[in-house]
C-alpha cells in the first residue's frame, strides 16, 4: 500500500509544482465556455432549448476531466522519455501496485482539475438545480477520471516513444471529445452519429453529470453509473496487462 | 552471486546476447567491457529484470529472476545509464521514493538518506528540485540513491559518464569502500579502460553479442600480450567504429569527444 501512496504522492507534487500548467490546462475550457457558451447561447435559446452554458457547463468540465486523467495516464510516455520509468519498474514492488498508484494519482489530478472548471463555470453564470446533487455529480467527475486514467495508462504502456502522442491525440482523444455529447444534445441525432455516442464512454459521463446537475439527460443515470462503472473497471484490468507487460 | 549460463537474447533477427555465460563471486568487482552496440546493457536489463531473456539461465544470489523477480529486485541496487530521476521532485524526495519502493524502514531510510548525501556531498542541496541540478549532480544523486536500500549486488551501467575527474574519484573510491566494508559485490560497465583497470577485480569483454574475454585485468593483458588494458580492448575487439544506433549515452560520449577534439 506504501509504494501506492507515494506514487499517488508524486503525481500530486509534481501537479501543484506545475502552476503554469494548472493555468494554461484552464486556457481550452474557459475558451470553449466562453466562446460557445456565449456564442451559440442566443441560438440554443431561440430553438427553445434553455441556456446553452447550463447545458455545455457539464460538458466543459467533462472535457476538462477527459484530457487530464488522459494525459496523466500518457504521462508514462514521459517517465519512459526521462528514465523514472526504470526506475519503478526493477524496484521490488508489483507492477500493479505500481500502475495503481499512477491511475489514482491521475484520477485525483484530474478531478481538482475539474472542480478548478466547476468554479469558472459558476463565475460564467452556471447554476447547479439541485445543490444536493452536486456530491453526485463529483461522484460522476471521478468515473470519468478513472476511466481514462486507466484507458491512457493502457496506452502510456502500448507505445514506445513521444512520436504516437499526435496521433493519440487527434485520433483517440479529440474524437472521445467530440462524440459525447459535450457540445451538442445526444437527442435525435443522424443514426451513424448515434452509434459512435453509444459507444464512447465520456457520453455516459457527460449525460450523468448533467442528470446530477441540470436535471436533463439522455440515458438514465443509473445506466451512466453502470455503464462508467464497467468501462472504469474494464480499462484498469487493460491498463494493469498492459503496464505488466512494458520491457525497456 | 551472479550466474549467467548460455544467456540470449534476440530482436527480430537481431541477436544483441549470442550464448554468453560468465559467474561474479561474492564481494567481487566485476567491469563488463564491449564496444558501443555490444550487449552490455542489454544483458545488464536482463539482469535486473527489465528484459527477458530468449533463452538461458540467470541466478542473482540463488534466485532466478524469472520466478522470483521481486525477491531478486529487493537485492540489487542499479545506476543507469541514462537518468532515472524525477526532475520535479527534490533530491530527498527522489530518495524517499526510492526507499519507500525498497521497503526499508522510516527511520533507516532518513538515517541512510541524510548519510548518502552527504557523502555524496548534495545533503545542502536535498530540498532542491533535481531539475536544476548539473549532471554530475544527478549523477551523484543515482549513486547515492543505488545505495540506499543497501543491495548485496550494485549494478553500475557507466556510472562515470559525464563526471568531472574529481567526482569521477569519489565515486570509485566510494565504490571500493562500500565492496570492501559491505562485501557488495559490484558489476560494472565503462568505457574507461584505465578505471575498470584500476577497479575490478576481474573483466570481461563482450563483442557483438558474445563474450570473448574473461580473467583479471593482468590476465587479460597477458593474454593479448598488450601493456594496459585499453590496448588488450582493442586487440580483443579490433579499432573498427561501430555503426548501431547511438543512444543517448553513446550520444553524450560523442559530444564529448568532439569537444575535447575542438579544444586541442
Amino acid at each position: 500500500m506504501s509504494a501506492i501512496y507515494i506514487l499517488w504522492l508524486r503525481e500530486m507534487k509534481r501537479y501543484t509544482r506545475s502552476r503554469v500548467q494548472i493555468v494554461a490546462s484552464l486556457g481550452q475550457p474557459i475558451l470553449y465556455l466562453v466562446v460557445l457558451g456565449f456564442g451559440l447561447g442566443p441560438v440554443f435559446q431561440r430553438a427553445g432549448s434553455g441556456s446553452y452554458i447550463q447545458f455545455v457547463a457539464p460538458g466543459v468540465i467533462g472535457m476538462t476531466v477527459l484530457f487530464s486523467s488522459i494525459f496523466s495516464g500518457l504521462g508514462l510516455l514521459w517517465d519512459r522519455q526521462f528514465g523514472f520509468l526504470k526506475e519503478t519498474l526493477v524496484a521490488p514492488v508489483p507492477r500493479l501496485q505500481i500502475m495503481i498508484g499512477r491511475t489514482l494519482g491521475g484520477a485525483t489530478v484530474a478531478l481538482i482539475q475539474g472542480l478548478l472548471v466547476t468554479i469558472v463555470c459558476l463565475i460564467a453564470g452556471f447554476r447547479p438545480v439541485h445543490l444536493a446533487n452536486v456530491p453526485l455529480a463529483l461522484g460522476f467527475m471521478l468515473l470519468i477520471a478513472t476511466v481514462f486514467a486507466g484507458l491512457g495508462v493502457a496506452v502510456g504502456s502500448s507505445l514506445q516513444d513521444m512520436q504516437g502522442f499526435q496521433l493519440i491525440m487527434n485520433f483517440m482523444v479529440m474524437p472521445l471529445f467530440f462524440l459525447s455529447g459535450a457540445l451538442f444534445p445526444l437527442d435525435g441525432l443522424p443514426k451513424v452519429l448515434g452509434y459512435a455516442t453509444m459507444i464512447d464512454p465520456l457520453s455516459y459521463g457527460v449525460d450523468g453529470m448533467r442528470a446530477m446537475l441540470i436535471d436533463k439527460s439522455h440515458y438514465a443515470a443509473t445506466t451512466d453509473f453502470e455503464v462508467l462503472v464497467s468501462i472504469a473497471l474494464v480499462f484498469i484490468v487493460l491498463g494493469a496487462w498492459r503496464f505488466s507487460k512494458i520491457e525497456i | 552471486m551472479i550466474r549467467v549460463q548460455n544467456l540470449v537474447k534476440t530482436f527480430g533477427t537481431f541477436t544483441a546476447v549470442n550464448d554468453v555465460s560468465f559467474n561474479v563471486a561474492e564481494g567481487e568487482i566485476f567491469a563488463f567491457l564491449g564496444p558501443n552496440g555490444a550487449g552490455k546493457t542489454t544483458t545488464i536489463r536482463m539482469l535486473t529484470t527489465l528484459l527477458k531473456p530468449t533463452s538461458g539461465h540467470i541466478e542473482l544470489d540463488g534466485l532466478n529472476p524469472a520466478t522470483n523477480q521481486n525477491a531478486v529486485r529487493q537485492k540489487f541496487g542499479i545506476v543507469f545509464q541514462d537518468p532515472s530521476l524525477d526532475g520535479d521532485l527534490t533530491a530527498e524526495e527522489n530518495m524517499e521514493i526510492h526507499g519507500v519502493l525498497y521497503h526499508v524502514p522510516h527511520k533507516i531510510r532518513r538515517q541512510r538518506t541524510e548519510e548518502l548525501l552527504k557523502q555524496v556531498e548534495l545533503w545542502d542541496r536535498r530540498k532542491d528540485q533535481v531539475k536544476k541540478f548539473s549532471g554530475g549532480m544527478k549523477r551523484r544523486l543515482e549513486i547515492a540513491r543505488g545505495f540506499l536500500h543497501t543491495p548485496k549486488i550494485l549494478f553500475l551501467d557507466e556510472p562515470t559518464l559525464g563526471l568531472d575527474p574529481q567526482s569521477r574519484n569519489q565515486l570509485w573510491s566510494h565504490v571500493k569502500k562500500v565492496n570492501e566494508a559491505e562485501k557488495v559485490t559490484v558489476m560494472l560497465t565503462t568505457h574507461y579502460m584505465d578505471e575498470a583497470d584500476r577497479v575490478a577485480h576481474r573483466v570481461g569483454v563482450i563483442d557483438h553479442g558474445k563474450l570473448v574475454a574473461v580473467g583479471t585485468p593482468a590476465e587479460i593483458k597477458a593474454q593479448t600480450k598488450t601493456e594496459t588494458l585499453e590496448e588488450a580492448f582493442l586487440a580483443l575487439t579490433g579499432s573498427t567504429i561501430r555503426d548501431e544506433s547511438a543512444g543517448s549515452a553513446d550520444q553524450m560520449r560523442q559530444f564529448a569527444k568532439m569537444w575535447q577534439g575542438g579544444k586541442r
